[in-house]
């Protein structure tokens, strides 16, 4: 019996060896371990042991089938390894492929560059207005202290679709719409798109404004350059500064062209700022007492400042865009750069 | 504005340098945008004498030395130029100089000679007979002998010198001379201001017949004339010549040449009529007639029209008003007596006849600017003076001063230096603003108060007119506006602010836009025409209705657009050109609706959301996930309804966007035929490829909801079942989905998975696999209850559309 089992032990190794697939694991348990396999027959042969022997031949029998379950259990192992190995190998991707990029779009920059300036005046209690692009005399000029036949009408080139009907020149007109339906204390930005029939480098027939209007009691020119330095600041960069120089505008007196100090060199002069360590950005003053009237606001009790910003040429700026006409192209290949 | 430093010189003692006052005059306001440096362009060349000049044999030269003082006493220089002499005092370019144009000098052989510059003419020196007499003289400049070797050329023909080009505000007509600039200097340097003479004499002589009307006074509100007799033409004094030439003017002779100084010096355009062609020695300033017709000095006829102001004698027009002389009453050689004439024309009516005759001049340029009746008069007086200071006329008695009645003091007003401080937000020195005025010729009597000035305004400041706001402004940019200390609103009241809800809406569609991978673009609100024909838009279309441009900058940009998908389109095809094989694009921007043509009040702006997607990459069902997302995005379902008819999208690739069961948008693929009309690359597969569409804002956001509100979650899992069906093969997939719908409200979802033909189905028919999910309530279906649903819906399915399942 002892050398029966001795030869069968032989036999397991040597068909264990071979087994490398499921079909031939499962042979493997057939030839051995099923209910006719060779460790049953085993078991049924005890019965030819004589009886006193029987109880340690059972042991040892039953050892033994532990032994060839163990291999069994092993061999399986082994085989599901073997397989994992071999779906593996043909799942293998060569990973230097090109990728599948389906991107997320973004925002033009005049979008950005205006968003960032709403951002920082909402914070600031500032309303958003937009009036309409296309406006009437009246709105556009006329209640902004310029007058039919007033020279200032000749600074800008004028879009006309009626006799009285304009594209919007500037986004000044939005003031007046403001304060006709609103009294101070009034905080407002009016964004939008105006037009002038120009066309160059720096110039585009349709460009975007931002016009700023603070209404109140006891406003002056300090808290316009308080409040031009916060936004230039939020803008550029914290240790951007402003500087006020006279100028002329019909709608505000004292009238200010606005420079902020060349964020690119700190002011010690560069070409971005023609080696003047200032870049002019935008125009601003206290508003008019004439236009105050012209909207019911008494100007012996309220004052106010106004400012107007070009959003282009903010983002030429920011940006470093040398042609305004690139905003309006749309090739994919400039939209592309502006990720925020 | 143009002013060269030396004549501003004449009437401020300037102790600053130029670039000083280039800074200077910046502060207060007056940009100087170039400052020109006359003796820029000349680098050593110097006044050199000729000590020995011998012809060299058998060449037209002179081998000269040269006295250049400091820079050598016996410099060999050899020159071509036939009027050089031992003893001249002529300019000498050294070895290593510079002439205008960037010309280097440089020492050299000269027909085997050694030569060490270069001896110069005026012309190379870039003067003119009138910057520098007896420059344009064939051969050297023959310098006087009092002039020192050695001294840089620029010090001894004028150069030294600079212009200052200047931009003047257009509230500062004032400042278009160089007197108005003067005083700006006078009073930035706090220094006393010169006037220029304007004294004269006049004679006993009067002409009883010459009389002046001014017929339309709203036009003319004044004109003064003034009889000059017994004129001697002839050229003018050095001194004015360069003046003029500085300026970029030529002499042309003494009467002519006083018209225009006056104009450069007080800022007055000035007109000389030759009397002995003015009929009946009349003068009436009136409309034109319609039709009647006028040759200006510079040969050019003109038919004008009682928008035109003239000038006319007894019978005819003689100048164009503000603008030009007429050719028949034009001052020649000839003239013996004339008639001045210094005059303030309405600025307006002087830019419109300008522009509409499409003569500019530099009279109709300052009249344009404003001129003030102050200047009128100064004007004439100085050049009336000018005569007798040139001696080349006889002033009469002969005076004529019409007037509209405007008074002749400057505007009077009271203001508080309290009130001027309240503007500022800091307190200027009541000393500070008393000086400031005064140096700006403002008379200023301050009351006991300490507090309170009349203030009488300059006559020429008709800038100067609402007080307090006014005086602040001439205060601080004097007194300097780095007095200016920030302050963030210290008097403000809070406000609440930030974006409507509107305006929040409108940023977040343009976010969910871009996480479906479309860039902003931002076109012109304008195109033309052949944008709309570009869509293939019917000529009744609604989209025809378009609001024109009556002056526009270009052919291509003359309507207000209708649509924005033409725009969208072309920035595809631009794109496309470029090589952007592929892409995706929105734009949310306006289209102009007008209330009526040609329009008369402000027209409807409506904003659209335009989008484009373009690539090998793109198809319909791409798209279409585009747009669902964006509904999605607003917590509502964007569905589609198929869209035949829109003229420049595929009737087959096409759909209307619904949103709540309303129209609100349309997009598909750009139709075959609108696609074959483009100008594209031909070789590229994206170009069969386009998409585009358009939703109309307003409605859509009209019809999402307004408020986010919680749904609770089912606690069962919905219970699925697969399902194939044959179907014919024009049956749509959404129609059957609907119809399943219909059946089973249980029926929460159902996914078309697949999708096959084959000839076991038979021609015609296609089999369509869906999964349909059934959402139970609180309790778990019953165990032949889904059996039952799919009975049902089947049933219907059969019954509406004569589908059934496959077998």
């Amino acid at each position: 019996m002892e050398e029966k089992i001795k030869e069968l032990r032989a036999a397991i190794e040597q068909a264990g060896a071979a087994v490398t697939s499921e079909a031939e694991l499962s042979e493997f348990w057939q030839k051995f371990l099923s209910k006719n396999g060779a460790v049953a027959g085993l078991t049924k042969s005890l019965r030819d042991v004589p009886k006193e022997d029987r109880p340690a031949m059972g042991k040892t029998i039953n050892e033994f089938k532990t032994w060839v379950e163990a291999q069994y259990q092993a061999l399986s192992a082994q085989v599901e390894q073997a397989a994992l190995a071999a779906r593996n190998a043909a799942e293998t991707v060569d990973i230097t492929m090109p990728a599948k990029v389906r991107t997320t779009g973004n925002l033009h920059p005049i979008t950005l560059v205006k968003n960032e300036i709403v951002d920082a005046f909402a914070g600031m209690g500032f309303e958003i207005y937009e009036g309409p692009e296309i406006e009437d005399d009246d709105h556009n000029f006329t209640r902004l202290n310029v007058p039919k036949n007033h020279p200032a009408r000749d600074m800008q080139d004028t879009f006309y679709v009626a006799e009285d009907i304009v594209l919007r020149t500037q986004t000044s007109g939005g003031q007046i719409r403001v304060m006709d339906m609103e009294k101070p204390p009034i905080k407002v930005l009016v964004p939008g798109r105006v037009f002038r029939s120009d066309s160059d480098a720096t110039h585009s027939p349709m460009f975007h404004q931002m016009e700023g209007l603070v209404v109140d009691k006891g406003i002056t020119l300090c808290d316009l350059q308080g409040m031009l330095d916060k936004f230039v600041q939020a803008l550029f960069g914290p240790e951007v500064k402003t500087r006020l120089r006279p100028s002329y505008f019909p709608f505000t007196e004292p009238s200010v062209e606005v420079d902020v100090s060349c964020f690119a060199c700190g002011g010690k002069g560069c070409p971005l700022c023609k080696h003047t360590g200032w870049i002019e950005v935008l125009g601003a003053g206290v508003v008019h007492h004439s236009v105050l009237e012209n909207c019911g606001i008494d100007p012996k009790v309220y004052s106010g400042f106004a400012f107007g910003i070009g959003i282009e040429r903010i983002a030429m700026l920011k940006y470093g865009i040398n042609n305004i006409g690139l905003m309006f192209e749309n090739d994919l290949r400039f939209l592309k750069q502006f990720e925020d | 504005m143009k002013v060269p430093f030396s004549w501003l010189k004449q009437y401020v003692e300037i102790d600053v340098t130029a670039q000083e006052l280039e800074t200077k005059l910046f502060d207060c306001g007056f940009e100087v945008e170039e400052l020109i440096d006359l003796s820029a362009e000349i680098d050593k060349v110097v006044v050199g004498v000729v000590t020995e000049c011998v012809p060299q044999e058998g060449t037209h030269l002179h081998i000269c030395k040269v006295d250049c003082g400091d820079y050598g006493h016996d410099i060999q220089i050899s020159t071509g130029a036939s009027n050089v002499y031992a003893g001249m005092h002529t300019a000498a370019a050294l070895d290593g100089s510079t002439l205008p144009g960037g010309i280097k000098i440089k020492a050299k052989p000269l027909m085997g000679v050694e030569s060490n510059g270069m001896l110069c003419s005026g012309e190379e020196l870039g003067l003119n007979d009138d910057l520098y007499p007896g420059s344009e003289v064939y051969g050297l400049l023959d310098l006087p002998k009092d002039t020192v070797p050695g001294t840089p050329i620029q010090q001894v023909v004028g150069l030294d010198d600079y212009i200052f080009d200047i931009a003047v505000t257009s509230n500062r007509p004032d400042c278009q001379s160089v007197l108005g600039i003067a005083r700006e200097v006078a009073a930035v340097l706090d220094k006393p201001l010169k006037m220029p003479a304007t004294d004269y004499t006049v004679s006993d002589t009067v002409d009883p017949r010459l009389s002046i009307t001014v017929e339309a006074p709203d036009l003319c509100p004044r004109y003064i004339g003034h009889y000059v007799h017994n004129i001697t033409p002839g050229p003018s004094p050095r001194w004015m010549k360069r003046q003029l030439a500085l300026c970029g003017l030529r002499s042309i002779s003494n009467v002519v040449d006083i018209t225009n100084y006056v104009m450069l010096e007080i800022g007055q355009p000035m007109h000389a009529f030759d009397m002995d062609t003015l009929e009946s020695c009349q003068i009436i300033v009136r409309r034109a007639k319609d039709g009647e017709e006028i040759t200006t000095l510079d040969g050019k006829e003109f038919k004008l029209t009682p928008n035109n102001l003239v000038i006319c004698d007894g019978s005819k027009p003689v100048a164009l008003a503000g603008v030009m002389g007429g050719l028949n009453s034009e001052i020649k050689d000839s003239t013996t007596q004339l008639l001045f004439e210094s005059a303030k024309f309405a600025r307006d009516n002087i830019r419109k006849t300008a522009r509409g005759l499409g003569q500019n001049t530099d009279a109709s340029s300052h009249y344009e600017k404003g001129i003030s009746e102050y200047t009128t008069e100064l004007g004439m007086a100085r050049a009336l003076h000018l005569i007798q200071e040139l001696g080349c006329g006889e002033v009469t008695a002969s005076h004529f001063d019409c007037s509209a009645g405007a008074p002749r003091e400057g505007k009077k007003f009271t203001a508080t230096i309290s009130g001027i401080n309240a503007i500022l937000g800091i307190t200027v020195p009541t000393e500070a603003v008393l000086d400031i005025l005064r140096r700006l010729q403002f008379e200023v009597t301050l009351e006991a108060d300490g507090d309170t000035m009349q203030v009488v305004a300059p006559r020429w400041r008709e800038d100067i007119e609402i007080g307090e706001p006014d005086l602040a402004e001439e205060i601080i940019r004097e007194y300097g506006y780095d007095h200016i200390k920030p302050t963030f609103l210290k008097a403000a009241q809070v406000t609440t602010g930030g974006l409507t809800a509107d305006q929040k809406a409108r940023a977040k569609a343009k976010r969910a836009m871009c996480a479906q991978g479309f860039y902003e673009a931002e076109t012109l609100a304008f195109y033309a025409d052949a944008d709309l024909d570009m869509l293939h838009i019917a000529p009744d279309a609604p989209e025809r209705n378009v609001i024109r441009i009556l002056n526009p900058i270009s052919s291509n940009l003359t309507i207000m657009r209708s649509l924005l998908a033409p725009s969208l389109l072309n920035v595809v095809v631009d794109n496309l050109k470029k090589g952007n094989a592929e892409g995706r694009l929105f734009e949310l921007s306006n289209i102009y609706i007008p209330k009526q043509l040609p329009i008369t009040e402000l027209p409807e702006e409506r904003l659209h959301l335009g989008f484009a997607a373009w690539g090998n990459d793109e198809d319909f069902f791409a798209v279409k996930g585009a747009v669902e997302a964006l509904g999605t995005a607003f917590g509502t379902q964007l569905t589609v309804e198929r869209a035949t008819d829109v003229p420049w999208l595929h009737p087959g690739i096409a759909a209307y966007i619904l949103c709540e069961g309303q129209r609100v948008g349309v997009f598909g693929k750009l139709a075959n035929d609108v696609t074959a009309e483009l100008k594209l690359p031909k070789d590229s597969r994206s170009n069969q490829n386009i998409y585009l569409g358009e939703i109309d804002w307003p409605a859509f956001h009209a019809l999402v909801p307004k408020a986010l509100r919680y749904t609770p979650i089912p606690e069962l899992a919905p219970v699925q079942r697969d399902l194939a069906l044959v179907a014919p093969e024009e049956a749509e997939c959404g129609t059957l989905i609907a119809e399943m719908q219909r059946a089973c409200k249980q029926l929460t979802k159902v996914e078309l998975f697949d999708i096959y033909r084959g000839e076991k189905l038979g021609e015609g028919k296609k089999s369509m696999a869906f999964s349909l999910y059934f959402q139970p309530g609180d309790k778990p279906f019953a165990p032949d209850e889904v059996d039952r649903f799919i009975k049902k819906i089947l049933g219907n399915l059969k019954f509406k559309l004569g589908i059934e399942i496959r077998e």
